[in-house]
């Protein structure tokens, strides 16, 4: 078998297994749940009856290893079960899917953070590269201070200086990013405006620093040094030596930050009151609705590593030494 | 003896030069020689952990004192305002010095044992431990942190007690593989090898003959994971769900008052009440990192200009 290949499967194989492990993790939520939380949830007034019945319904009576296999076989085809919320002690159950819940802001996101990453990526990859190349210069050292101060911010300090400045003191942009459904994309893009740019200078700045640090390994290895001894001009050097080399850690660097970005779109939802996943999940948190926890983590966990998996294998099929082998 | 005082003697000056340089005396000469940010940063720290420890001294009203007048303007009496109940914020930042540093350190030094420890025994034993360790530290990392702390959180629910240890345990995966990483290149030193011989037992192993060997790579890692650790209960105290009221804490206390930054059209000061626990938090930050930096640039050579 072709090495490429060979690594390639090796590396999905691991991501499969790390994705069941995760699963069993997030299913076992509802198992660590103090036994009365049937009563807890229907309230004091709810009779032995309800209780039992919406034990029932969660199937508690089940071993749980039929269990897990119904919720991760209804979680691949879209069911992620039902809300705890809605519900009470008479047994009239007034809960929605959580998939009903989910579905419209999991979208919200998407959009958001495709936003940010069509803005980020380009922008950082260009600074990092070029602080790189030019480093300890003026330019390269100013990048740095600024970039290692932003890191230290947290994410929501950054958007409150920006609806500061540009929502409150200067107001062109709205504070509260309310979009649904209905709302055409150029209004969109400009709701959501303020929490785009506040992401993206968080992790442009993450990004960037990642960027930089990946090319200035790659220049001070002795091939590149032989390179340059040889008399290859500077772009030689880059477009022919440097850069079949530098796919992997780059397109690691990006995964990496968009895998963050699912990360940190939680704060920056909450403080723009933006309506997405990060949002839903961290009032389901509050309520302690476990199901709604579950689900987000889920759609959270598998994004993140398949982001993850997709870096490790461009790394792999980049590889100059995995493609000529010996 | 006495009138040779004044004589030159080459003994007397080598002797005084042997003299064994104090550790403050040390300290002054790496304190002259480094840069102005680490400076900033030692400063900045120190002045923080003055504020935290003295807290009651420096406040001028209790932590959860209510006065008669929400959201006060900033005044003489007080010196931020109040916030949305009546409670003076600039008394609040003081505690919430305590509060909130005191929970990150608490929680940074309890990663740094967990997952030091089973680093450090993971790189001794090599066996069958340090594969199911390594292994479900992969696994554990393979999600994101806050995610996981947010379920962890909606099960347990949110006590200090219950941040601490959540944190603590997810943080400690990465202080694992660190400590690991460095501790396997001087397990296998000759050194050990002769304390293993004469019979010495792991815990001596660990602490007298690998962990001083491996220290400049942990104290700048306890720097680094102290920031993420403090920005994570921040995060999750903005979000409502870590640290909860009536605890002064920075992360609630910008939510509490964020309301406030709408106004600052008509009162500039108004408007950056919500901004000065946010930014108490980023000084900090900043200020460690500056640290670390100047640490790392000290004791291991990670240069990244050549």
């Amino acid at each position: 078998m072709h090495p490429v290949l060979k690594t390639v499967l090796g590396r999905l194989g691991l991501g499969l297994a790390t994705l069941f492990i995760v699963s069993i993790i997030i299913f076992s939520a509802i198992e660590m749940l103090p036994g009365d939380f049937g009563q807890a949830i229907l309230g004091q007034a709810a009779t032995e009856e309800t209780v039992a019945a919406f034990r029932r319904e969660l199937g508690l009576d089940e071993p749980p290893y039929i269990r897990y296999l119904q919720w991760v076989g209804g979680a691949i085809q879209g069911d992620l079960g039902t809300s705890f919320s809605g519900r009470n002690a008479s047994g009239t159950d007034r809960s929605r899917e959580v998939i009903d819940l989910i579905a419209p802001r999991l979208w919200n996101t998407l959009f958001l953070a495709s936003v940010t990453a069509i803005i980020a990526v380009p922008v950082s990859l260009f600074l990092g590269i070029t602080s790189a190349l030019y480093r300890n210069s003026v330019y390269d050292r100013t990048i740095n201070t600024t970039t290692l101060t932003t890191i230290s911010f947290p994410e929501f300090f950054v958007a409150y200086i920006l609806i500061l400045l540009l929502a409150s003191l200067y107001p062109i942009f709205p504070s509260l990013a309310n979009v649904d459904a209905s709302t055409p994309l150029n209004e969109r893009l400009y709701r959501s405006a303020l929490p785009a740019f506040t992401l993206t200078l968080v992790i442009v700045a993450h990004m960037m620093r990642m960027t930089r640090a990946a090319i200035i390994n790659l220049l001070a290895s002795p091939y590149i040094q032989m390179a340059r001894l040889s008399g290859a001009s500077q772009t030689e050097v880059i477009l022919k030596h440097a850069l079949p080399n530098a796919w992997a850690p780059i397109a690691t660097v990006i995964a990496f930050n968009l895998a963050y970005l699912v990360v940190g779109v939680v704060v920056v939802e909450v403080v723009f009151v933006y309506p997405g996943v990060g949002q839903l999940m961290v009032d389901a948190v509050t309520s302690r609705d476990i199901p709604v926890v579950q689900g987000c983590a889920l759609i959270f966990a598998v994004t993140y590593i398949l982001l993850n998996l997709i870096a490790d294998i461009i790394g792999i099929i980049t590889n100059p030494r995995l493609l000529h082998p010996k | 003896m006495t009138q040779e005082k004044n004589i030159y003697s080459a003994a007397g000056e080598v002797g005084s030069i042997l003299e064994k340089r104090t550790f403050w005396t040390r300290a002054k000469i790496e304190l002259s020689k480094s840069p102005w940010t680490a400076r900033f940063g030692l400063l900045i720290i120190f002045i923080y952990a003055v504020l935290a420890i003295f807290a009651p001294i420096f406040a001028p009203y209790g932590e959860a004192e209510v006065f008669p007048e929400p959201y006060a303007p900033w005044s003489s009496e007080h010196i931020f305002g109040t916030d949305q109940i009546g409670r003076d914020i600039f008394s609040r930042m003081i505690y919430g010095a305590r509060n909130t540093v005191g929970i990150a350190v608490a929680t940074t030094f309890l990663a740094f044992l967990i997952g030091g420890a089973l680093g450090l025994a993971a790189a001794i034993n090599r066996s069958y431990i340090d594969q199911l360790l390594s292994r479900a530290v992969d696994v554990l990392m393979a999600i994101p942190s806050l995610i996981f702390a947010l379920v962890l959180l909606s099960i347990f629910g949110s006590t200090v007690i219950n941040l601490i240890i959540i944190i603590a345990v997810l943080d400690s995966t990465r202080v694992f593989r660190l400590t690991r990483a460095v501790a396997v290149n001087v397990v296998v030193m000759d050194y050990v090898e002769a304390a293993q011989l004469r019979g010495e037992g792991i815990g001596w192993i660990m602490r007298k003959e690998i962990l001083p060997n491996i220290m400049p790579p942990l104290i700048a890692e306890f720097g680094l994971r102290f920031c993420f650790v403090f920005l994570t209960i921040a995060a999750l105290s903005f979000l409502g769900v870590g640290i909860q009221p009536p605890t002064a804490d920075w992360g609630s206390m910008v939510r509490d008052n964020a309301s406030l930054i709408m106004f600052a059209q008509y009162d500039l000061k108004a408007g950056l009440t919500p901004l000065l626990p946010a930014a108490a938090i980023a000084l900090l930050t900043v200020a460690i990192n500056f640290v670390v930096d100047w640490f790392l640039h000290k004791t291991s050579g990670i240069r990244d200009e050549q």
